[in-house]
């Protein structure tokens, strides 16, 4: 008990301010959780060694944290010295004790009715520098906030939510700057990501994902389709310090599956785009999906990953992406270094030398239908994947099989209004379940995919009978955590796939699993249905 | 609606020895009394144990009925409301309280002191108010506001949503009575010896949540303390004696215009 106590005390006693250094150098802190992907290389990958796979089956519930909302519950929480923060649908911001789950205060910030997220009135977690967190709101505020009381300091409008802007994710943090994007890609809207001062919610930079008249790229639109193009920006973005660019992803151009009104390349819609952390200026874009019409948002998690490739020092992007590619990419050009399918796609034959698809002609949307793989939801999608740097692996949360009739329809743009061109049917056996899950032979399914980035080959996959919405987590023990629908939480050896251990907890997780330590205890957290649930070993 | 003089009557009120300076309900059309600083601390008690549950912290949370503005839905005099606490009212939620005169007399005082009149922060200039806040008064030594400040007390960048101008008042002239409950500073020694004290944020059967004298948050397990005391009185001194009516109704201007973000 005294031992309790000092650990108590060290956890209080250790606390001091989150500064932009720190942000720097989470290696420097594997006990704290400091950004929505743990590190700005985004590789959800911990130096954490207290659970290994020998000891794992030993893990067992510490708390749950039942959330009030009945919204999906995709946080991932952050961890700073002994307190964690995270948010439940649709703005409600804790700060608990990451022992205990008990909770120091709580912001129930209750977004405009004019808000209208497309696809669920959900959050993903708050960024923090000093002090202070940031939470982007579902009717498009930044909101900072007290960390030690959760008063709000200040709110800034960073777009109008009756034309459908929203904002989904965690922001980022860099130097002294709060960066996010916005969501309203099926709306309408014109997409951008902004800066704002961490000190007084001031805008510092606006970069617009959609090129205004003059700049280079606007002629990738025909006609006005750019005003109202889309391209949102709804998942964090990564940071490379040395290089000072900021690394995001961009969603689909709108009309989702209708491109007549739009013709071109789109730019930078289903995009990687590299902007200098200090301006927002663009060094450089690589479209995934040109002209998309199948609604592949390259909205995923950027990965950072140094090393050699092909022999030579390399500072590469990795990513895997909803059009059912995984490509690698070098981060301080954007050139294109390779990429391989790792789902079933019959949208494109391959990639050229640049990377560009080359598109099947059988699968151009027409008003009578056209069976397309992957569906909208694609290959992967917002859930976090992992590299390892021990294993060197990159893993994806992964739909396989999974297919759509796509229907085109007109697409006539009316502000805040859905604005989609086009009608889905299930293409083969349903995505969605009951709550009795009957699949058969040709189902889709969800899998955890290790990836070897230098050869694009699947090393190992971890199948399940029903998707996945679950992001990735692994540690320097080498192991790898993650959910499914089927609400398994599951341990599985990072090297071979091979599961260790699980856990049902009664819902589908649909978040991120990340892990700290508080005193000597290693713990590990996901959510999952309507609750947070964390382990540690017995 | 009741139109005095505030200044000229606070000043015969400081000006009378030996009476407390507190004496703050302010006669209605309805109330047919003044009442103690005394009575209304009394009536404060009971009213937290046993008005509090249905109509709320502030008396608003019952339909209709809001004590901060006067509002009832039967009853305008103390004789009414006294009634009704004794009798209840037949086929709604308002059960009947069989309490002594005394009690009933007490939540009366109590319930009409909630009344905001915005007599007092009418009275005030905010701008002062806040000059004094940060200077004179020396409030940012414990207390916060929008950022600014320290941590030892409640920060009160939205205080004024949630407290009128009287109870606001009330916790500058007579800080140890006027603190809720529910606010309580806490000490703790660790069964090591260490001594840990704050502002208390959460409890549980096994451990309370704090924050500490210098701005940390800690988590403590009630079985690794071997002393756990709510403290009942408040390191907040009066400000009676330290600042002018003037000054005073200055910073609960200031405090009043504390709204928060919208």
């Amino acid at each position: 008990m005294k031992f309790l106590a000092l650990i108590a005390l060290a956890a209080g006693m250790l606390t001091a301010q989150v500064s932009s250094d720190r942000l720097l150098h989470p290696d420097r802190e594997p006990q704290n959780w400091l950004t929505y992907s743990g590190s700005y290389s985004s590789q959800r990958y911990s130096l954490l060694d207290q659970i290994t796979p020998q000891n794992v089956k030993n893990l067992e519930l510490q708390w749950v944290f039942q959330a009030r909302s009945l919204e999906k519950f995709e946080t991932t929480p952050l961890v700073v010295d002994g307190v964690m923060y995270i948010v439940e649908a649709p703005n409600h911001v804790f700060a608990l004790d990451a022992k205990t789950g008990r909770s120091f205060w709580d912001y129930d910030y209750r977004p405009s009715r004019d808000a209208r997220p497309c696809c669920g009135s959900v959050n993903r977690g708050v960024a923090i520098l000093g002090d202070t967190l940031f939470l982007g709101t579902l009717d498009a505020r930044l909101i900072a906030l007290d960390a030690k009381s959760g008063k709000p300091l200040w709110k800034t409008e960073v777009g109008d939510p009756k034309l459908g802007y929203t904002i989904t994710h965690a922001p980022l943090v860099v130097k002294n700057k709060v960066i996010v994007g916005v969501a309203g890609g099926e709306y309408g809207i014109r997409g951008f990501i902004a800066a704002y001062d961490a000190a007084t919610g001031k805008e510092a930079w606006k970069f617009y994902t959609i090129p205004g008249p003059g700049e280079p790229g606007h002629e990738s639109w025909s006609a006005d389709s750019w005003a109202h193009g889309g391209v949102p920006a709804w998942l964090t973005g990564s940071y490379d310090p040395e290089l000072n660019l900021v690394y995001w992803g961009t969603g689909n151009p709108g009309p989702d599956f209708n491109g007549d009104k739009r013709e071109g390349d789109n730019l930078y819609s289903d995009s990687a785009v590299a902007l200098d952390a200090d301006t927002g200026k663009i060094k450089w874009h690589f479209q995934f999906t040109p002209h998309d019409e199948y609604d592949y948002d390259a909205v995923q998690i950027p990965v950072l990953v140094d090393g050699t490739w092909k022999g030579t020092p390399r500072k590469m992007l990795m990513w895997a992406n909803r059009n059912g590619y995984f490509y690698v990419l070098d981060r301080a050009t954007g050139k294109f270094l390779s990429g391989a399918p790792f789902t079933k796609l019959n949208w494109s034959t391959g990639l050229d030398e640049a990377g560009r698809p080359m598109r099947s002609s059988s699968a151009e949307p027409n008003a009578q239908g056209v069976m397309i793989y992957p569906n909208l939801f694609g290959g992967t999608n917002w859930y976090s994947p992992s590299y390892s740097p021990r294993t060197h692996l990159f893993y994806i949360p992964s739909w396989q099989d999974s297919s759509m009739n796509l229907g085109k329809v007109a697409g006539d743009f009316s502000p805040g209004q859905r604005y989609m061109g086009g009608t889905i049917r299930p293409g083969g056996p349903p995505t969605r379940r009951g709550a009795e899950n009957t699949p058969v032979e040709n189902s889709n399914y969800g899998a955890v995919l290790a990836m070897d980035p230098a050869t694009g080959q699947i090393k190992w996959q971890f199948k399940m009978t029903d998707l996945t919405a679950s992001g990735v987590l692994t540690t320097a023990s080498d192991l790898l955590f993650a959910g499914g629908r089927e609400g398994y939480f599951y341990a599985l050896d990072a090297r071979t796939g091979a599961e260790l251990w699980k856990q049902s907890l009664g819902g589908s997780e649909e978040a991120g699993p990340m892990t700290y330590r508080v005193g000597d205890k290693q713990y590990v957290t996901i959510a999952a249905g309507h609750a947070l649930f964390t382990f540690a070993l017995r | 609606m009741l139109v005095y003089n505030f200044v000229l009557m606070k000043r015969c009120i400081y000006t009378m020895a030996g009476l407390s300076a507190a004496v703050l309900a302010v006669p209605l059309a309805a109330q047919q009394r003044s009442y103690s600083a005394a009575e209304i601390a009394s009536g404060k008690q009971l009213f937290n144990v046993q008005c509090q549950p249905c109509h709320g912290p502030n008396g608003d949370q019952v339909t209709g009925i809001d004590m901060r503005k006067g509002e009832f839905k039967r009853v305008s005099t103390d004789d009414e409301i006294s009634g009704v606490i004794l009798n209840g009212i037949p086929g709604t939620g308002m059960p009947p309280f069989s309490l002594p005169d005394a009690s009933r007399t007490a939540l009366v005082a109590y319930i009409r002191s909630l009344h905001e009149t915005g007599t007092r922060a009418a009275a005030g200039d905010a701008e002062r108010g806040r000059e004094i806040f940060e200077g004179k008064g020396e409030c940012l030594n414990c207390h916060r506001v929008e950022g600014r400040g320290s941590r030892k007390g409640p920060d009160l960048s939205d205080i004024g949503a949630s407290r009128n101008a009287a109870a606001l008042e009330r916790s500058i002239l007579d800080p140890s009575d006027a603190i809720p409950p529910q606010q309580r500073l806490v000490r703790a020694v660790t069964k090591t010896g260490t001594v840990i004290g704050g502002l208390r944020l959460n409890e549980d059967t096994h451990s309370v949540q704090l924050i500490d004298d210098s701005g940390r948050l800690v988590s403590l397990s009630k079985s690794d303390l071997r002393e756990y005391t709510l403290l009942k009185t408040t390191p907040m001194p009066s400000y009676q004696e330290k600042l002018s009516q003037q000054e005073i109704a200055d910073l609960v201007s200031y405090l009043v215009s504390l709204k928060g973000l919208p």
